[in-house]
């Protein structure tokens, strides 16, 4: 069955508690019809680079699915309607690689300092 | 004569082996191809081959979606 990486946000003013309850629902749409879901990762609640429907922090959270087409489609159907989730995106991929991602594992790594010159020519054509 | 400008011979910083992988998930590495204004910054000058460029942009452009990257930074 095709491979799918599912990373979503969910608004900051809800608790974590019903973040958990929330991921629950969302497996169980994938497990009622015919998927499993591989991997569940909960990133915390990070704060966004831009305003979202008004937030200024999310709760992220990623699903690795094994999943027919019909599954992820009703998954997100289901998301559009619940208004907590602010932003889902779904990609296929050809395998689901099963470490933490990077935004977990490196978080405490000091950031490496930019090493290429990027000379910026943001200033408009004068 | 002297070297107008420096021709040493950039490398991409994504070919040979231990290179890190390209992961929309990832923005501090992400983050590097970025320019302080937010952009994505050429190919020929952060020396990175097109193919990795293209995978960069796509990148970059997923991750400016679920507000990993800003779309634009003052």
């Amino acid at each position: 069955m095709p491979l799918y990486e599912h990373v979503f946000i969910a608004r900051q003013d809800i608790s974590p508690a019903q973040v958990e309850g929330l991921t629950e629902t969302l497996q169980k749409i994938i497990l009622d019809n015919g998927g499993k879901v591989e991997k569940s990762e909960y990133w915390g609640l990070r704060s966004l680079q831009y305003r979202i429907n008004k937030n200024r922090k999310g709760h992220y959270s990623l699903f690795n699915i094994d999943a027919p087409a019909a599954a992820v489609q009703e998954l997100e159907r289901q998301e559009k309607i619940n208004d907590d989730i602010l932003r889902a995106l779904t990609i296929r991929v050809d395998e689901l690689d099963p470490e933490p991602s990077p935004v977990l594992s490196r978080r405490d790594r000091g950031d490496r300092d930019r090493d290429r010159g990027d000379r910026d020519r943001d200033r408009g054509r004068r | 004569m002297a070297r107008p400008f420096m021709r040493r011979r950039k490398t991409c910083p994504f070919s040979g082996s231990d290179a890190p992988k390209i992961d929309y998930k990832d923005p501090k590495l992400l983050q590097r191809f970025l320019s302080e204004r937010g952009k994505i910054v050429p190919s020929r000058i952060s020396a990175v081959s097109q193919k990795k460029q293209r995978e960069l942009a796509r990148a970059i452009k997923r991750a400016r979606f679920l507000a990993l990257l800003p779309y634009a930074s003052e």
